[in-house]
């Protein structure tokens, strides 16, 4: 069953952070990226500070490093992508171990190592503490349009079972000896994921039938009372107003 | 005689696509009272018990549940009266976890705090699946989903459960464990099945339903002894299965 993916980004626990509504860690986490995403590059006591302030929320998180470092490597592609800047790029240019680089470019690879690894931190550590269903709770009080959350939160809901549909109509094309090589071989691709697509689409009519039989009237019941307390709001301030104080100081200085 | 939870008269029914799935069909059930609905694929069964909550308008006929026609202004009451556990729990269960999908209809009739945790413990407790209350419902088991499902429906307190295929891709233990819950409730249950042995286990009354209508009743044992009437529309006993036998040791 593709089942265990349901819970890859998050870590169970009960540290403060798990227990912060999830409205608060999303406006907390989302000022963060912005405010790292404009420090300027230069300030690299700046991102040292960002990176401490992350390395304190992981701490309180309760999250083992180790959970984090693994995440991290979705930013590989885009950090070896930054790593031809400074060949490509012009400008002055400074030797490094006899090869001449881009002194422009340098910054330039820096910049997106640094803000991608801070960046993807902080959305390690929301999707880290927080269940996935929740964290649609949670856009949903930060006024994200209901009909987006719920969208989301279905497809969520029947990712597995549409995932493991296509898994056993690949076996039983395989079955019957279907072992495309060439793209002219994928026709009967295309119609099974067409078959998967209205079967999808035949369950939302059954499942909004059943949703019909107990009484649903267009509007989703609130379930979920764990709604942000001042508290949360207040931790959540408190560390994006760090990062926000941090880059903006960092910006005035450089 | 006992007051009738359900009286279905001269139902007809046809999809768009022009298919006549409910012609002319007939059925009374008292309080209290399973019955079984058999009969082949596409006889009209599941179609008429998307009747009974008003899912489905019929063209012509009439259900009532209880004192009350199936059609607005009574609609919200006629749903929660009336319990569907559909034929696949994953149409059924579509919140991220077991306890807000089972909080999801009483929710719905405007339940909220302590009245509505009672609802939900009770009926989760009531199919013993009290112990998977946080859980995600795509992580449960064949067995566990349907009496999840079956708990989803019970926590709006119906007065009538209606029950698709309910053992189907069950293990024998999940089958037996089902059985178990189904007793225990006090609700007249409608049971569609082609799980002939279970609807004896169950059900007092049986109904045979083919071609969009009701075509034989009675007691369970004997619409089921009667092997000419079992052919004729498409049901069969499992084999070595003797209904006098079975029905003997209950």
């Amino acid at each position: 069953m593709g089942a265990g993916h349901a819970h890859a980004l998050y870590q169970h626990g009960h540290s403060t952070v798990h227990r912060m509504g999830p409205e608060a860690k999303l406006a907390a986490g989302f000022a963060s990226v912005v405010a790292i995403a404009t420090t300027p590059r230069e300030a690299v006591w700046a991102f040292a500070l960002h990176a401490a302030v992350l390395a304190a929320v992981v701490t309180a998180a309760e999250l083992p490093p180790r959970f984090v470092l693994r995440r991290l490597a979705i930013v590989l592609p885009f950090v070896a992508f930054a790593f031809t800047i400074p060949f490509v790029a012009g400008g002055e240019e400074v030797t490094v171990l006899g090869v001449g680089l881009s002194r422009d470019g340098l910054w330039g690879t820096w910049n997106v190592l640094a803000k991608a690894v801070l960046g993807a931190s902080v959305s390690i550590v929301v999707a880290g503490t927080t269940e996935e269903a929740r964290i649609f709770k949670g856009l949903e009080r930060l006024r994200v349009p209901v009909a987006i959350t719920l969208i989301a939160t279905f497809m969520l809901r029947y990712l597995t079972l549409i995932a493991d549909e296509l898994r056993r109509t690949r076996v039983a094309m395989r079955a019957r000896g279907y072992a495309p090589r060439w793209l002219w071989e994928a026709r009967p691709v295309a119609s099974a994921a067409g078959a998967v697509f209205v079967r999808s689409y035949e369950r939302g009519e059954r499942v909004h039938a059943a949703m019909l039989a107990r009484g649903f009237t267009g509007t989703m019941p609130e379930l979920d009372t764990r709604t942000a307390t001042r508290a949360d709001w207040l931790r959540g301030a408190t560390v994006a107003g760090v990062v926000a104080a941090t880059a903006l100081a960092a910006a005035v200085t450089t | 005689m006992r007051a009738l939870a359900v009286a279905a008269h001269g139902l007809v029914f046809s999809y768009p696509d022009g298919h006549r799935a409910l012609d002319g069909f007939d059925l009374e059930v008292s309080a209290g009272e399973r019955v079984a609905l058999l009969g082949p694929n596409g006889a009209g069964k599941t179609t008429f018990a998307l009747h009974l909550n008003g899912i489905h308008v019929a063209e012509a006929g009439t259900v009532a549940i209880g004192d009350l026609r199936v059609a607005e202004p009574d609609l919200a009451e006629v749903r929660r009266r009336v319990g569907l556990v559909f034929q696949h729990a994953d149409d059924q269960l579509f919140m991220p976890s077991v306890r807000e999908d089972v909080a999801f209809g009483p929710a719905n009739l405007g339940l909220r705090g302590g009245e509505l945790d009672g609802r939900v413990e009770r009926a989760l407790v009531a199919v013993g699946a009290a112990d998977v209350a946080d859980r995600a419902p795509h992580h449960l088991s064949g067995g566990e989903k349907r009496r999840v499902a079956l708990a989803t429906v019970l926590a709006m307190e119906p007065d009538v459960l209606v029950l698709d295929e309910p053992t189907s891709g069950l293990d024998p233990a999940g089958r037996r464990e089902l059985v178990e819950v189904l007793r225990s409730l006090a609700q007249t249950q409608i049971v569609i099945t082609h799980d002939l042995p279970f609807a004896l286990e169950l059900c007092e009354r049986a109904v045979i339903v083919d071609h969009g209508r009701v075509v034989a009743e009675g007691a369970t044992a004997a619409v089921l002894g009667d092997a000419e009437l079992l052919r004729a529309h498409r049901l069969e006993l499992p084999y070595g299965f003797d209904p006098a036998v079975a029905s003997r040791g209950r």
